[in-house]
């Protein structure tokens, strides 16, 4: 399973993964991700991977990262 | 300070220390049954076991102290040095480790450790930082020379420690727990230091072994009528006084810390300073962290002090939420886990604040 890892300490707020992945997470009022799943590491479908990967590139903090467990 | 001794803290055991094999040794550990002593309580034979087989090995002790209400480990390096650097020395003997560090905090002192360290080759490290500065992957940057500030958990410190090399962290306590295994058997570390404190005559250590009761360990420090205990540290869990007689095999016990609360005190009063203190010492590096603690905090206060709002314990519960499982560290789930366990351990004094009262 492919799931998507946030680094706390890297994480700004800036919201580029919220706005590419509104399927797997919302943005709280101070604008950091929050998986809808409620997991730490939320779980990527397949559907989204390709996506996944654009917000990983996107996050101008580098705070995103894909791993398969 | 008060402390009972029946073996962690007696007298030194005069033989030579037997050097054991990882095999041996965790034979021993796993026998013992021994858990973490320093607030995770994870076994320490599986901790041990993740750098077995690793090069160039450091093993830390974690005398760090953070926790304000914890004195176990302070008390055990002026008292009985010798165990946990001889703990220190049967691990890092078992995994061939090339350096063995007793890293304290700056408030503990380490004047009785120095010689007993330098004549068995181990190294004494002052690290600097607050409340957090003890977990695992803040300390082992404070040992390479970084602040003492957690990092993202996904690289773990038993592949990349202290100085990018792979390091074992078990607390003081810990460790002196397996010099008594190995020196005298499985069966004689099986007590834990307690670090008692709040509304009683004789706050201290006290050290009580496996079978007995929370009271027990309340008990010997001489409370007044008790109204609650918070077991674990700040960030444990609130029980009435009605669970005193657990076994405290049943609990969860943290750093050992079990603080308590006499009927003069407001329990949700002191829940915000607790949780305040908590917010305070943020490391300020993670965005749930910096921002919901803080409000988890206001909003427990509001509800300590008024005016009464029906909506605060839905509020703390939303922001709660916000704080948990978004963190590089476990500081925001353990301090959202403490107000919890006070909202539902004080039900009633929730619903007579929320009703413009305090109970008595």
């Amino acid at each position: 399973m492919t799931r998507l890892h946030v680094d706390w300490t890297r994480c700004d707020g800036h919201g580029a993964c919220a706005e590419l992945l509104p399927e797997l997470l919302d943005p709280d009022e101070w604008g950091y991700p929050v998986a809808r799943s409620g997991e730490r590491d939320p779980a990527v479908p397949a559907a989204l991977d390709s996506r996944a990967r654009h917000a990983v590139r996107s996050c101008p903090l580098m705070a995103l990262r894909l791993f398969t467990d | 300070m008060s402390a009972t001794t029946v073996s962690m803290l007696g007298t030194p055991p005069a033989a030579s220390l037997p050097r054991l094999g990882v095999h041996d040794l965790l034979a021993v550990v796993e026998a013992a049954g021994l858990t973490g002593r320093g607030g995770a309580g994870f076994p320490t034979a599986t901790k041990v076991r993740s750098v077995a087989g690793a090069r160039d090995a450091v093993v830390v002790a974690n005398a760090m102290e953070g926790e304000p209400l914890s004195h176990k480990d302070a008390l055990l390096l002026a008292r009985a040095p010798h165990l946990v650097v001889e703990g220190l020395v049967l691990v890092g003997g078992a995994l061939g480790a090339t350096r063995r560090v007793v890293a304290v905090g700056v408030h503990v002192d380490a004047g009785p450790l120095r010689p007993v360290a330098a004549h068995h080759g181990v190294e004494v490290q002052v690290v600097d930082g607050g409340f957090v500065a003890g977990q695992e992957t803040a300390l082992v940057r404070g040992l390479s020379g970084l602040p003492a500030v957690p990092r993202d958990p996904s690289v773990r410190v038993t592949s990349r420690g202290v100085d990018g090399r792979p390091t074992l962290v078990l607390n003081a306590e810990t460790l002196a727990s397996v010099a008594l295994a190995v020196r005298l058997g499985p069966q004689s570390a099986t007590s834990r230091l307690f670090s008692v404190s709040g509304d009683v005559a004789l706050p201290g250590v006290v050290e009580a072994p496996r079978h007995a009761l929370l009271s027990d360990v309340v008990d010997r420090a001489r409370p007044g009528p008790v109204r609650a205990v918070l077991v674990g540290g700040y960030h444990g869990t609130w029980l009435p006084a009605a669970r005193l007689p657990t076994p405290l095999a049943d609990l969860t016990l943290g750093a050992g810390v079990v603080h308590v609360l006499g009927p003069g005190t407001c329990p949700l009063e002191a829940t915000a300073r607790i949780t305040h203190y908590l917010a305070g010492q943020s490391a300020r590096q993670c965005g749930p962290c910096v921002n919901a603690l803080p409000r988890v905090a206001d909003t427990v206060a509001r509800l300590a002090a008024g005016p009464p709002d029906p909506r605060l314990p839905a509020e703390v519960a939303r922001l709660s939420a916000l704080a948990a499982g978004r963190g590089a560290c476990a500081h925001p789930d353990g301090t959202v886990r403490m107000v919890a366990s006070a909202l539902h351990t004080f039900a009633d004094e929730v619903s007579a604040h929320l009703a413009g009262r305090c109970l008595p």
